[in-house]
């Protein structure tokens, strides 16, 4: 029974308790994750027979010379290049305070970490009545500031702007959670060895909580990278089923979803998601890579 | 050794960042106390002098919200449930018992982690209109019941249990479908739960999904509701508040009831990866 070699009998049995989970697999993650690629290969596609003329590039052709993709594309990258940062260091700073204070660590975990738990349409909801001009909670605080208010929703210069808050509002709690978690796996006999030798907050935690905080913080950026690269829900919400103001909240899956489902262009759509996928995996080996290079640079000194 | 200032800014601090992260939640819930017609006319207060209950039962009467919300039970549980079994299962079947590609099978199960949903989105249409299933509960179940994620997770935490457990379970006569269901199962409850309630909030906050594979009224569920409700109201916001509070406050009650399961999910399970 035990650590045996696998026999025909063994094999069989095992596949009974393995049956649901492989049959569920093949059929709903492993055989459209081939699909995908290759219906982003359908030419002369007609959506209604499902006639497929032929196999070849021209979809990602047709994205290569489509504005409105690379407007997607710009957007999008624009919001992972200001959210990623900003809700990376923001979680850090709060984990570090929660992570220092001597009572209400709790309390704070459960605020900061409500907005996981809350639906991403209905709060959208929010934020739409958050950002309008006429009457909006924002810009009611921004005239106590004495700011001339701004039209978040309907002018193209904010309306991206706002989406951004409302991603690094949401994705906060998660990678606070996470951060705590990594603070908590630190030694600390570390941090009181530093003390000792007489270092500084700031030294300690640029030369001891930082390095030992690493693989964390490699995680927490994949993470939220591959999330905003993802944006949908907010964008449906923020805007009541459009893409911003001259489509200056259209993101990739935004995209995605208006050629799917709008414009019938369900090639060209899984075209888009072809890229996107690429954009995610070639994000995270960079990431990952580039951390561990820092890591065994750390290490070597 | 704690420095009274310095302590004294990291509450300010957070205190700071609190308030920003409760202010939506306030006005949310502020704004569906409102009467319906002076929102965008009179300026909306944080001291109301009246509050106006009766904008949650104008939300009920105005939607189908009853069906709504029997329809993301339904889907929430039965997606839920459906996961936990089909991977318990396999999980057992991938700590005690020995077959042919195991290794293999393993490793492609994680690698299968690693694929975004989004990108299965648009085959997995296609699968679902070719079996006619598009605007069916099978739609907005069948597809979740295979989660790699959750089988890694239950793996990992059922090869904590030392082998020998198994082995005095199947001495004393136990079968494998006994032990899996009155040793194991009862021993990993903590994990079984904090995996379930990831599950349980994807679930009930899913909107591209059922936003796509639904279009009628009967089968829609809360989110893709709200959004229907929204597209009728235009900006009669505090109705919208009202029925957007309806949305979130069950998952609400169940964080605060399962925090610690919870939070143990997403450390145990993002941890490992």
């Amino acid at each position: 029974m035990l650590n045996q070699t696998p026999t025909a009998k063994s094999t069989l049995k095992a596949l009974l308790y393995l049956a649901p989970l492989l049959v569920l697999t093949a059929v709903f993650i492993l055989w459209p994750l081939l699909n995908a690629f290759l219906i982003s290969l359908y030419t002369k596609y007609n959506y209604y027979t499902g006639h497929v003329g032929a196999l070849g590039w021209a979809n990602f052709g047709y994205l290569w010379h489509d504005p409105t993709f690379h407007l997607a594309a710009r957007n999008t990258l624009l919001l992972v290049l200001v959210a990623v940062p900003v809700s990376v260091a923001l979680a850090l700073a709060i984990a570090l305070g929660i992570n220092q204070i001597p009572r209400l660590a709790d309390f704070f975990q459960t605020v900061y970490f409500l907005p996981f738990v809350t639906s991403t349409v209905a709060i959208g909801l929010v934020w739409n009545w958050i950002f309008r001009l006429d009457g909006g909670l924002l810009n009611r605080l921004l005239s106590l500031l004495h700011i001339p208010a701004i039209d978040w929703l309907n002018d193209p210069h904010y309306s991206l702007g706002a989406l951004i808050i409302v991603c690094i509002w949401q994705g906060l709690g998660f990678n606070i959670i996470l951060f705590l978690a990594g603070l908590n796996h630190i030694d600390h006999r570390f941090a009181r060895a530093a003390e000792l030798d007489g270092a500084s907050d700031w030294q300690r935690f640029t030369n001891v909580t930082w390095p030992l905080l690493m693989p964390i913080t490699i995680l927490v950026i994949v993470n939220t990278s591959i999330t905003n690269f993802k944006v949908f829900d907010q964008v449906y919400a923020l805007f009541h089923g459009a893409a911003g103001p001259g489509d200056a909240d259209l993101t990739l899956m935004v995209y995605l979803y208006q050629k799917f489902y709008v414009e019938n262009q369900m090639a060209v759509a899984a075209a888009c998601g072809v890229v996107l996928f690429l954009c995610v995996s070639v994000l995270t080996l960079i990431t990952v890579g580039y951390f561990h290079h820092r890591q065994r640079q750390l290490g070597g000194r | 050794m704690a420095h009274p200032i310095r302590t004294t800014l990291w509450y300010l601090l957070l205190t700071a960042g609190a308030i920003l992260i409760l202010l939506p939640f306030g006005w949310m819930i502020i704004t569906s106390l409102q009467p319906a017609a002076t929102t965008l006319t009179v300026t909306t207060t944080w001291l109301p002098k009246s509050l106006r209950w009766l904008n949650y039962w104008h939300v009920w009467q105005a939607a189908p919200f009853a069906r709504y919300c029997l329809n993301s039970v339904l889907v929430t549980v039965a997606t839920t449930s459906g996961e936990l079994f089909t991977s318990l299962l396999a999980a057992f079947a991938f700590t005690h018992l020995r077959f042919y590609g195991q290794r293999w099978l393993f490793a492609l199960m994680v690698a299968l982690m690693l694929v975004p949903g989004e990108l299965l989105l648009i085959p997995n249409f296609i699968t679902l209109a070719h079996l006619r299933w598009i605007n069916t509960y099978a739609a907005l179940i069948v597809p979740w019941l295979a989660s790699p994620f959750m089988l890694v997770a239950l793996h990992q935490a059922f090869k904590a249990q030392p082998q020998t457990l198994y082995l005095a379970a199947r001495l004393d006569g136990a079968s494998d479908w006994q032990y899996l269901w009155h040793v194991l199962v009862p021993i990993n409850r903590p994990i079984i739960t904090a995996v379930a309630l990831l599950q349980v909030i994807g679930s009930w906050n899913a909107f591209m999904w059922p936003l796509i594979v639904t279009n009628t009224d009967a089968l829609r569920t809360l989110p893709v509701g709200l959004m229907t409700f929204t597209s009728d109201q235009g900006t009669n916001y505090p109705l919208l508040m009202a029925a957007s509070v309806c949305v979130i406050l069950p998952l609400f009650i169940l964080y605060l009831a399962c925090q610690k399961y919870l939070i143990l999910g997403v450390t145990a399970s993002r941890l490992k990866g």
